[in-house]
């Protein structure tokens, strides 16, 4: 290893040196306020770092091109917003709260190992990375028996996940003989008569792995009670980080490897994305609990998401990039609301906990709205842009019956947002008993949702910015 | 660089207005109506400029704001005045002004953000109206959808908030299916010419085949006829308006329903004119039922506002008649009927709303008598009512006149069962008149009768429904600035 290629690692060494830091930190002297400004600096220095970085192939197992680049910011930034809500919820609650910051780094430091690895290798690792970090973070609040409860449901599924992914990638191997996706885009593109008894299975096992990861259906079961068990921030953190670093190596491994010239993969994706839409929608339809509504939400994002995988273009990817972007911005200022409105004995997660929620709190639920109208892909807000942009791909490549089932599904979509956003504005009812929310939250969950609505708005009604930084770092325009 | 001013007054107007509400709630209005009369302002001078130096302009516009938007998607901020868009924009921004003016003591709660979605929908409206990029358009379309929705949800009674979401769901499928036609004929450009590019100029030409026409156009029309609304996709529009506040009820018969009927004129008809003639007798069967059936439910109301609302759906049934019967003469009276429902629609909803504020009730049959206690206020119901019947020397009579004229030479059937519903208006209207202002007096009602802020605006939608009726030229004459765009089928005939 020369020296340029560890240079070119800087974003993933500052974050793992942070979580090393913060480790020791805790050793010397506990302190929660210590604790969550080192993650901030080493999260802050490894977002900026993502601009200096030279890119450059770092290892057979890591590619630190611009792609990677972006996600490694984009990822640092929402970790950085993440540590920010999670501050203020852990100083309201009781117990050692320093841990979770060493957690949340390794956590994130997983997910950018996945978005810049070029081998399955490293894949691999990265995701056991990040799920390692996950199951601590989801149990967090050990007195709640609900995110115990979580904790252990994730460790058991994401557990056998791993084994079905890793059980592919080893059919994969057996077959190609080789785990670096350029090779196996070679070996794909030179013989024309492939085996396909054990890649077509390998590649679905591997499917199935990402799949779980990222909560597309039929692989979703676990992310609504994930998600209503863990603390507000570490379920922001599930949808985003988490989710994001998978996403960017499926479309990076779709893009590398040719699998999206493989028909039958194809086919596999179009049924997963479906299917995502379908069953995201419709089951949130049936809840009345606000972290399950975003869980069933993200679920149908990440089916919007897979059509640009369809699509198979640079345009395709950077729809996908913008899509993250506002997917990243609208979901963490939607947990932030519910972090910001959640009490110490339990979290805000009825509708009825938001119902008259404009009369008492005029600012806090517009901004909630702003997020909802977003995840609903409404103009003046990305989301509105970002589902855009995601037809706009589709159509270039003609996949008209997903851009069909993305509009029906998105117009089901709205009833269910509306209807949180109704109950915001209805006449607050007396018999609810809200969560009395803690006072010393107010300034950093306050700051981070203030910074979330400037920039959805702003990139809802002046994008140009940072489609230009997705062009310059991903691809070619249009 | 004034057009694009028309918006930004507004948004900024909302924004303003929203922030200063918690300040004052006076502060807001005040701040709200002068951003209307600001923008009423501008809107005036440019029109009278324009038509001044007629002919003068290079291009086929009087006014365009041409800036760059998002490049990266060769979007632009394309805006274009011509003669059509200049008389629907002063109709909205008058009408803008009176829902300022109505809803003036009546917002007991937020006002500031009732006036910050007031605005906003007038933005979109104008956004609408100005529009010369197709992305640039859909916005503007789309951006009309939340503040409706709150302004019927939150300021509605009732059951209002599930007739805002019956509203939102029927819009904005609608807006899906004609967003996924926009890309399409973008797309479809771009194999033809090689050009990415959402200008309404460049895309006027495309060449498609009738096959690909035919879809694309069926997306635009969906949204087009959902929220005119067209027959048989009334249901959300008497649903919302009988749950919505005045002022709301107002902007959504008269100004919302301007948007699908210009966007009609400006882009369905010159964009696919092939598709647009085969669709066109159907479409004129659905206008003539619209007709019919929206004057005769409006008979049988007891809800006021949503007597007003079956009567809306009659007078637009009629616009759509005269956009797709093809012939300059029905056009012309499609857009004066544009005008004139407008205006009297919306009085009619004023004094509904002007007759609720009095006797707590919106039910036609708890009233009656009310001319013995408020004589003016009644005086002005019948005026209106009779405007919106099709009386000779008001706006309504020459449009629909018109329509009727010059649809017969095309259409000779639908016409005359057309005229049918003409004859049904009188029915309805008079008796709105007779159920709410005439009878005995069996509550022993003393209200007080019409004040300054309500006479104010009164008079002044009389004022204009009468010179609409009796000096119509100039409107024709403004329109004749933008015919040159618009397509007839029947032209030879």
């Amino acid at each position: 290893m020369n020296e340029v290629n560890v240079i070119s690692l800087a974003p993933l060494l500052i974050v793992a040196a942070a979580s090393v830091v913060v480790l020791v930190a805790i050793t010397i002297r506990r302190n929660h306020a210590v604790a969550f400004v080192l993650t901030l600096l080493g999260l802050g220095a490894a977002f900026v770092s993502a601009f200096f970085t030279p890119p450059g192939q770092s290892t057979p197992l890591l590619l630190i091109d611009g792609y990677a680049l972006f996600f490694f910011g984009l990822l640092t930034a929402a970790s950085f917003l993440v540590a920010l809500l999670a501050y203020g919820y852990l100083e309201a609650r009781i117990g050692k709260k320093e841990e979770f910051y060493v957690l949340l780094l390794v956590a994130t430091l997983g997910s950018m190992v996945l978005a810049a690895s070029s081998h399955f290798a490293s894949l691999f690792l990265g995701l056991e990375v990040l799920s390692v970090g996950l199951y601590g973070l989801i149990a967090y609040l050990r007195d709640r028996p609900i995110q115990v409860d979580a904790g252990i449901k994730y460790l058991v599924l994401a557990g056998s996940s791993s084994a079905f992914l890793a059980f592919g990638i080893a059919l994969v191997y057996a077959d190609l003989g080789t785990l670096d996706f350029a090779g196996i885009a070679n070996l794909l593109r030179s013989q024309s008569n492939l085996n396909l008894t054990l890649l077509l299975p390998g590649t679905v096992l591997i499917l199935t792995g990402i799949g779980f990861k990222l909560a597309l259906a039929p692989f979703h079961m676990w992310t609504p009670d994930i998600y209503e068990g863990a603390p507000a921030p570490v379920s922001a953190f599930v949808a985003t980080v988490s989710k994001g670093g998978m996403f960017a190596l499926l479309l990076r491994y779709f893009g590398q490897s040719g699998a999206d010239h493989f028909t039958p993969l194809l086919t596999v994706i179009s049924i997963l994305a479906i299917a995502s839409m379908i069953t995201g929608n419709l089951l949130a339809l049936f809840s009345t609990n606000v972290k399950r509504i975003l869980a069933y939400s993200s679920i149908a994002h990440m089916g919007y998401l897979l059509v640009t995988v369809e699509a198979a273009s640079s345009m395709g990817r950077n729809a996908a990039a913008f899509y993250l972007v506002a997917y990243f911005i609208m979901t963490l200022g939607a947990f932030g609301v519910v972090t910001l409105r959640s009490g110490a004995s339990r979290d805000a997660d009825l509708i009825e906990d938001y119902r008259g929620l404009f009369w008492r709190n005029p600012t806090l639920a517009l901004v909630f709205t702003a997020m909802l109208l977003s995840l609903a892909g409404l103009p003046l807000t990305v989301g509105f842009l970002a589902k855009v942009y995601v037809v706009a791909a589709g159509a270039a490549a003609q996949v008209w019956p997903l851009i069909l089932v993305l509009v029906i599904t998105s117009a089901i979509g709205l009833f269910y947002y509306l209807r949180v956003v109704t109950a915001l504005y209805q006449a607050p009812s007396e018999a609810a008993q809200a969560p009395e929310p803690a006072p010393r939250i107010a300034p950093a969950v306050s700051l981070v949702l203030v910074v979330l609505t400037v920039l959805l708005i702003w990139f809802g009604c002046y994008p140009s910015p940072i489609l230009r930084v997705i062009q310059s770092a991903i691809g070619n325009p249009v | 660089m004034m057009l694009a001013w028309l918006i930004f007054v507004l948004v900024g107007g909302a924004i303003l207005s929203g922030i200063a509400a918690r300040v004052h709630a006076a502060l807001s209005r005040w701040i709200a109506l002068l951003a209307v009369l600001a923008d009423l302002a501008i809107g005036l001078d440019m029109a009278v400029t324009s038509f001044n130096s007629a002919g003068a302009a290079a291009g086929p516009w009087l006014r365009e704001v041409n800036w760059q938007w998002i490049p990266q998607a060769a979007i632009r901020f394309h805006l274009g005045l011509d003669g059509l868009s200049v008389l629907l924009v002063l109709l909205t921004l008058v009408l803008g002004a009176v829902a300022v003016l109505v809803s003036w003591n009546d917002v007991a709660r937020a006002a500031g953000f009732y006036y910050f979605n007031l605005l906003l929908v007038l933005a979109g409206i104008v956004g609408v109206l100005l529009a010369l990029d197709l992305f640039l358009f859909y916005f503007s379309w789309e951006l009309m959808l939340i503040p409706m929705y709150f302004l019927i949800s939150v300021w509605g009674r009732g059951r209002s908030a599930n007739a805002a979401i019956k509203f939102f769901l029927f819009t904005q499928l609608s807006g899906l299916l004609m967003l996924i036609a926009i890309l399409a004929l973008f797309f479809a450009h771009h194999q033809a010419t090689g050009v990415y590019s959402f200008e309404y100029q460049d895309l006027l030409g495309t060449q498609l085949s009738f096959h690909v026409e035919m879809w694309i156009m069926l997306g635009f029309f969906a949204a087009f006829a959902v929220k005119l609304p067209m027959f048989p996709f009334q249901t959300w529009f008497t649903d919302a308006c009988s749950e919505g506040a005045t002022a709301p009820n107002m902007v959504l018969a008269s100004l919302l329903a301007v948007t699908p009927a210009y966007a009609m004129i400006r882009f369905l008809l010159p964009l696919f004119p092939a598709a647009t003639h085969a669709i066109s007798t159907a479409v004129i069967v659905l206008a003539v039922i619209g007709i019919l059936y929206g004057s005769i439910l409006a008979f049988s109301q007891t809800n006021l506002m949503r007597l007003i609302a079956y009567a809306s759906v009659g007078h637009l049934g009629f616009v759509l008649l005269g956009i797709f019967a093809g012939t300059p003469l029905a056009l012309a009276g499609a857009v004066m009927t544009l005008l004139a429902h407008g205006i009297s629609i919306g009085a009619l909803f004023l004094v509904a709303g002007a007759v609720e504020k009095r006797v707590q009730s919106r039910d036609i049959e708890s009233m009656g008598g009310l001319w013995d206690t408020i004589p003016k206020l009644s005086g002005v119901g019948l005026f209106f009512a009779l405007a919106a019947l099709g009386l000779p020397g008001m706006g309504d009579f020459i449009g629909e006149f018109l329509i009727l004229i010059g649809t017969f030479r095309v259409h000779p059937v639908a016409t005359i069962i057309a005229a049918c519903g003409v004859l049904a208006a009188t029915f309805y209207a008079l008796r709105f008149v007779q159920r709410a202002f005439q009878g005995p007096n069996q509550h022993s009602w003393r209200l007080p009768d019409v004040m300054v802020r309500e006479g104010f605006v009164m008079a002044i939608l009389m004022i204009v429904l009468l010179w609409l009726g009796i000096y119509p030229q100039p409107i024709f004459r403004a329109f004749s600035q933008s015919a040159n765009h618009v397509p007839v089928f029947w032209s030879e005939r």
